[in-house]
């Protein structure tokens, strides 16, 4: 013991100096990436956004001035971006619970010994999640058209993509792609609880509901927090079945959600207010993540 | 003991007839929610043009085997087999991708939980705040910076940006403060390892579980991707499968014939990574598991 803690007397120094080095080539390769792929695009955006074109006279030669925060008094005026705000968040409000909602049942019947069969429900409820959104959206698009969907009774007498409906149809497929993944999510949480618990509380003649709603469900709280924020930042970011579900129906138009518009905003080209629209965007999406995780916080401390 | 054994056997006798029954009957009416619409995808890429228009959508016809091998045949031959190139494109991107980012993450997310340097938290802060930026947010101005530097329509202007997983590196973190022992790194520090050795020969199959579950999502997420190759490409031999069958779609009122190839193209498209759902299950479950522990 004392002798090696002798030996190991000179080392610190030159230890540290090998630590240096191996910190450096260890963290230094995703560094440079974080920076260059993650970092700058971020920092360029709001720098873009800051930015206006600016022409002498109609046909003067566009210039590229600095207008402070012009572009974000044109974002606040735009009605159709709050508009489209205002359509996910809706989205959001309807469908993050129902898909949660059906995420945590399934977890908790998958843990419950009232199920047979539990890995082939696993993989079946997961396998949707295999399933590119642009292919998810394709297939839904035709499944939902009046003439080839095998649902001929239900799609011939509703248009499931007009313009009342189709929200609600981009709705189902983001519910079927990702309610096996938060599913799983979830019950992997549940097989974290020790079963000790689970015992007890049957010999106090709790039935397999009680436990569920009573132990299981406040134990992976943290879970089912978790799949809300990444379910909130997705449905901020909607992009990929709506632009999809354009091939399908015309009752989507190019401002139908945020990055909608911004995508369009930027084909103008307008760079710049696209830049703005983004920022304003991530920031909202910060702030929502971050007002939810406080009110379930507090929700959590209280109880 | 054993009055509470049966007693425990008599309220499950007692919750099954049931709870049992209406357990089975939801999760059967949602395995029919989630599974028919790949049923679907399956019976309509052994159908003809004509068949797919007229017959039952969701049984095979007397030809399907035929018309799925015609079907089949057409898909990878159309444009000078462009489909194939695709699938080519998304195995590389994804495939090469994940591996390298993996590989990337994990060295950073080791030297994030087992060396003390300055700046650590403030670095592993940030990237933990790039989880929560999504890609789609990026897509745009990474398309003005590698416009700056003319690789727009390159392979590198997909590649690239998707290797970065700041999930990885807040996984690795994690999974490497509890599953590679300080003592162990001490010992090959004795017997004269030097440190990135170390790493690469001991701490990196103790973390080998980690290390293919951020494997997968990774490979997942960019087999997914849609808004950066859009954004990003202009030429079609370089766009990854889910970018080209949505230009294939977009088509579809024009050449009607083509319907069957997107039908049959996104089929064929989801099979690989549907195969390594099966297969790798259960690190999906340990990795997500960890993910969700904090």
């Amino acid at each position: 013991m004392t002798a090696s803690v002798l030996q190991q007397r000179p080392r610190p120094r030159r230890s540290r100096q090998r630590n240096v080095r191996a910190i450096l080539i260890l963290v230094v390769p995703f560094g440079v990436l974080f920076l260059a792929f993650y970092l700058t695009p971020i920092f360029y955006a709001v720098w873009e956004s800051l930015q206006v074109i600016h022409r002498d006279g109609t046909y003067g030669p566009p210039t590229v001035v600095f207008g402070g925060l012009s572009q974000y008094v044109l974002v606040f005026q735009n009605s159709e971006f709050w508009a489209s705000i205002g359509r996910v968040l809706l989205f959001g409000v309807v469908q993050v619970p129902v898909m949660l909602v059906l995420a945590l049942v399934f977890a908790l019947l998958l843990d419950s010994p009232l199920l047979r069969g539990k890995r082939f429900f696993r993989l079946a409820f997961f396998a949707p999640y295999a399933v590119p959104g642009v292919i998810a959206a394709i297939m839904w698009g035709y499944l939902y058209s009046p003439s080839l969907s095998p649902f001929k009774l239900v799609t011939s007498n509703v248009d499931l993509l007009s313009a009342s409906t189709v929200l609600w149809a981009i709705a189902n497929v983001v519910t079927w792609v990702y309610v096996g993944y938060n599913m799983l999510i979830i019950y992997s949480a549940l097989l974290a609880i020790p079963t000790e618990i689970y015992e007890a509380a049957r010999l106090d003649g709790a039935g397999q509901f009680r436990i569920a709603w009573s132990i299981k469900i406040p134990l992976v709280a943290p879970a089912i927090i978790l799949t809300a924020v990444f379910s909130i930042i997705g449905t901020l970011q909607l992009l990929t079945e709506p632009e999809v579900f354009r091939q399908f129906t015309s009752s989507i138009s190019s401002t139908f959600t945020p990055n909608l518009l911004v995508y369009s905003t930027s084909s103008v080209p307008n760079f710049n207010l696209a830049a703005a629209f983004s920022v304003v965007l991530a920031l909202a999406t910060f702030v929502l993540s971050f007002v939810f995780l406080r009110l379930t916080n507090r929700r959590g401390l209280a109880s | 003991m054993s009055a509470q054994r049966s007693a425990l056997a008599a309220s499950d006798s007692r919750e099954s007839v049931v709870s049992r029954g209406a357990a089975m009957l939801i999760m059967g009416v949602f395995t029919l929610y989630f599974l028919l619409p790949i049923f679907w995808l399956l019976v309509s890429s052994t159908k003809t043009l004509g068949n797919f228009n007229s017959t039952f959508s969701l049984w095979f016809t007397s030809t399907s085997l035929p018309d799925l091998v015609a079907n089949l045949g057409k898909l990878f031959i159309y444009d000078g087999g462009v489909f194939p190139r695709w699938l080519l494109n998304s195995v590389v991107y994804a495939g090469a991708g994940a591996l390298v980012g993996t590989l990337l993450a994990s060295m950073c997310g080791y030297a994030l939980a087992k060396y003390a340097f300055p700046g650590r938290e403030a670095l592993f802060n940030v990237v933990l705040g790039g989880v929560l930026v999504p890609a789609t947010a990026l897509a745009l101005p990474l398309f003005l910076i590698f416009s700056q530097v003319q690789l727009t329509d390159t392979f590198w202007s997909v590649f690239l940006p998707s290797i970065v997983s700041p999930f990885g590196v807040y996984l690795s973190r994690i999974y490497a403060a509890s599953s590679v022992p300080d003592e162990l790194i001490e010992a090959a520090r004795l017997d004269g390892s030097g440190e990135v050795r170390t790493f690469f020969t001991v701490s990196m199959r103790l973390m080998s579980p980690a290390l293919v579950t951020i494997f997968l999502f990774q490979f997942v997420s960019i087999w997914n991707n849609f808004f950066l190759p859009l954004v990003m490409l202009r030429d079609q031999t370089l766009y990854p499968v889910t970018l080209g069958l949505y230009t294939w779609n977009s088509q579809v009122s024009e050449i009607p014939d083509i319907r069957t190839l997107v039908i049959a193209g996104a089929f064929v498209s989801i099979i690989p990574l549907l195969v390594a759902f099966l297969s790798l299950q259960r690190f999906w479950r340990n990795g997500l598991g960890a993910g969700g522990l904090k």
